[in-house]
């Protein structure tokens, strides 16, 4: 298992910056052939959305690089949760569909369910919230990531809400 | 994401979802089953009731949930986790003035409470109070409360909010077949608002704005007096947290101004539902409609410590020919404290035995702030419920290991003078 997720790491390359990124190429190729063939559509947003971030209404996040998802909650959701003190995540190598259960995130005062904004397979799990589960509060959008993910079925990405229309959705919800 | 919460104090559960859509909400409150709980979720939001200190608590940040039909704060601006660990390092303002307050009057006060609870209420002395439970007659909890004998010609009763419906009409009930029997006793309930002050610094923070000497006023004792400055309010050293406390009845129309004066105090903060839970948890106590409730016997709640020595050999309390039989019999479940690592584990939980046959259910858990592994009580079969005893929890469909652990968790830290 330790081999697969370290071989599986190295597809995220552009997140693992401590991983040789040098063997990750013909994965990474594979997964741009992949998504280019499924949407040239949404390929030609891709260059603008490999930095944006994009929500569930579910409070997942999701912002795409390299052709990895990269996958946390929003501000709003670890606000709600409080302090997180346990995440339970999936193991790398597991294939998600889209909005399918994939782990949960555990405050003292409540469980709550994640659920993949794609559908992919799970390249890596951020290991360090194990020892440091806070990351999700102090830094959802950075440091506290949860999983990395393959994009299989990039027109997915469409029917997320951008910032702007996610931050219109929890205005929503709090009037 | 959707978050599931369980909070719960004095006697109720809530959930409190951040679902698809969002909206922070409760889904059910109350003592009174799952019918109730669902009844009350699709009831109007709007009607739900409020105690003197709601603007207070709106001012001060507080988030808002619906608890067995209140609107309560469930926490403030600090971290559930931070008011927690405030609360046994500090102390802390929990508003409980959802909780039913009766008083009972008349000669006969004692016999009619006696007919309805378990405690010996007779041997109480003057100003001392038990905790104890309502039963029914087929021996499960209705509910449980603190009675209190005062000095001032009546009992002092305080039962969960969740509850006050049915302990009300329970309590009316009775009191009409004492009445036409030609007892002398009646029921006042109070509309006095209810905070609790919880935390090791309580004796420090409350002494200032008392003549009274606290240090005398010990575990489960009561009496009247003037709290900075605002007269006729009953303080009573108990509380729900395991910490050193007291519960201050006041008069609604100065709850506000008491609450402000203590928290002029630094070692003081609010407190919120969240904290609540985990503290009494911590400590070993039970959340009714959770831990306990009426398919629960005392016996089996491990609660036989609250039925009085005189009331075992009288057998004179409702249920008590199911109840006192149980204690030397012993029952096919009982309640214990589990302890675990890993995923935290929550109400509903199956419990099982080494080799996964499922030998209980979970009733409360959460990952415990003072401890920072995972504490909860649920009820096993009794072949299984000796401390120290390996079982397991399944948690998310995986079998992670348990200890079976004596409660409270946490030490308490009651002041017994």
């Amino acid at each position: 298992m330790a081999m697969r997720a370290a071989v599986r790491c190295l597809s995220a390359a552009n997140f693992s910056s401590r991983l040789p990124q040098l063997s990750s190429a013909a994965q990474l190729s594979a997964t741009r052939l992949l998504w280019r063939s499924g949407s040239p559509r949404t390929l030609s947003s891709t260059s603008a959305l490999s930095t944006a971030l994009k929500f569930t209404d579910k409070h997942e996040w999701v912002q795409v690089e390299g052709g990895i998802g990269t996958v946390g909650i929003s501000s709003y959701a670890q606000e709600a949760l409080g302090d997180v003190v346990y995440c339970g995540l999936p193991e790398v190598g597991q294939r998600l569909e889209q909005m399918e259960e994939f782990g949960a995130l555990e405050s003292v005062k409540a469980a709550s369910e994640l659920y993949s904004p794609l559908t992919g397979e799970v390249t890596e799990i951020n290991t360090e919230l194990a020892e440091n589960p806070g990351l999700v509060n102090k830094d959802c959008y950075a440091q506290g990531w949860l999983i990395k993910m393959t994009i299989e079925k990039p027109e997915e990405l469409e029917s997320l809400m951008d910032q702007a229309g996610y931050d219109k959705f929890i205005k929503s919800l709090e009037e | 994401m959707w978050a599931r919460m369980t909070v719960g104090a004095g006697g109720s559960v809530l959930r409190l979802r951040a679902s698809r859509d969002g909206l922070l909400r409760v889904a059910g409150a109350g003592c009174a089953g799952k019918r109730q709980q669902q009844r009350q979720a699709s009831g109007s939001e709007a009607a739900l009731k409020k105690t003197p200190l709601f603007d207070f608590h709106r001012q001060q940040g507080g988030k808002m949930v619906e608890f067995a039909g209140w609107s309560m704060p469930v926490q403030y601006k600090d971290s559930h986790i931070a008011s927690h660990m405030h609360t046994r390092e500090h102390c802390s303002i929990f508003d409980v003035s959802h909780m039913l307050q009766t008083k009972v009057h008349g000669k006969d006060r004692v016999k009619f409470m006696e007919s309805l609870v378990v405690a010996d209420i007779a041997e109480l002395k003057d100003n001392q109070g038990s905790l104890s439970l309502f039963t029914n007659d087929k021996g499960g909890i209705m509910d449980d409360l603190i009675v209190t004998k005062t000095d001032q010609g009546y009992l002092y009763v305080v039962s969960n909010a969740g509850c006050a419906d049915k302990d009300s009409a329970h309590m009316k009930a009775r009191l009409a077949e004492f009445k036409a029997q030609g007892f002398d006793v009646d029921l006042e309930f109070l509309d006095e608002a209810l905070i609790a002050l919880q935390g090791p610094a309580m004796s420090k923070v409350l002494q200032e704005g008392l003549k009274e000497d606290l240090s005398k006023l010990t575990f489960m004792t009561s009496t009247l007096a003037t709290v900075f400055g605002v007269p006729g309010c009953r303080v009573t050293r108990c509380g729900y947290t395991g910490e050193d406390g007291v519960e201050i009845s006041v008069p609604q129309s100065r709850v506000v101004e008491l609450t402000e004066k203590l928290l002029t105090n630094s070692e003081v903060k609010l407190a919120g539902l969240g904290a609540r839970d985990s503290l009494r948890l911590e400590a070993g106590l039970c959340l009714y409609g959770n831990d306990i409730d009426e398919t629960t016997t005392p016996v089996e709640a491990t609660l036989v410590w609250t039925i009085g020595k005189r009331r075992r050999k009288t057998k004179d309390f409702p249920g008590a020919n199911i109840i006192v039989p149980q204690i030397k019999a012993k029952t096919d479940r009982k309640r214990v404290g589990l302890v675990s690592a890993g995923p935290p584990v929550r109400q509903h939980t199956p419990i099982l035995s080494p080799d996964g046959k499922v030998i209980g259910e979970v009733t409360s858990g959460c990952p415990s702030p003072c401890l920072k592994k995972n504490v909860a009580m649920g009820y096993v079969d009794a072949a299984f419920a000796k401390n120290g005893t390996a079982i397991q929890v399944e948690v998310r469909k995986k079998a992670v290991p348990a200890t079976v652990s004596k409660m409270p968790f946490v030490p308490t830290n009651y002041y017994s003078g």
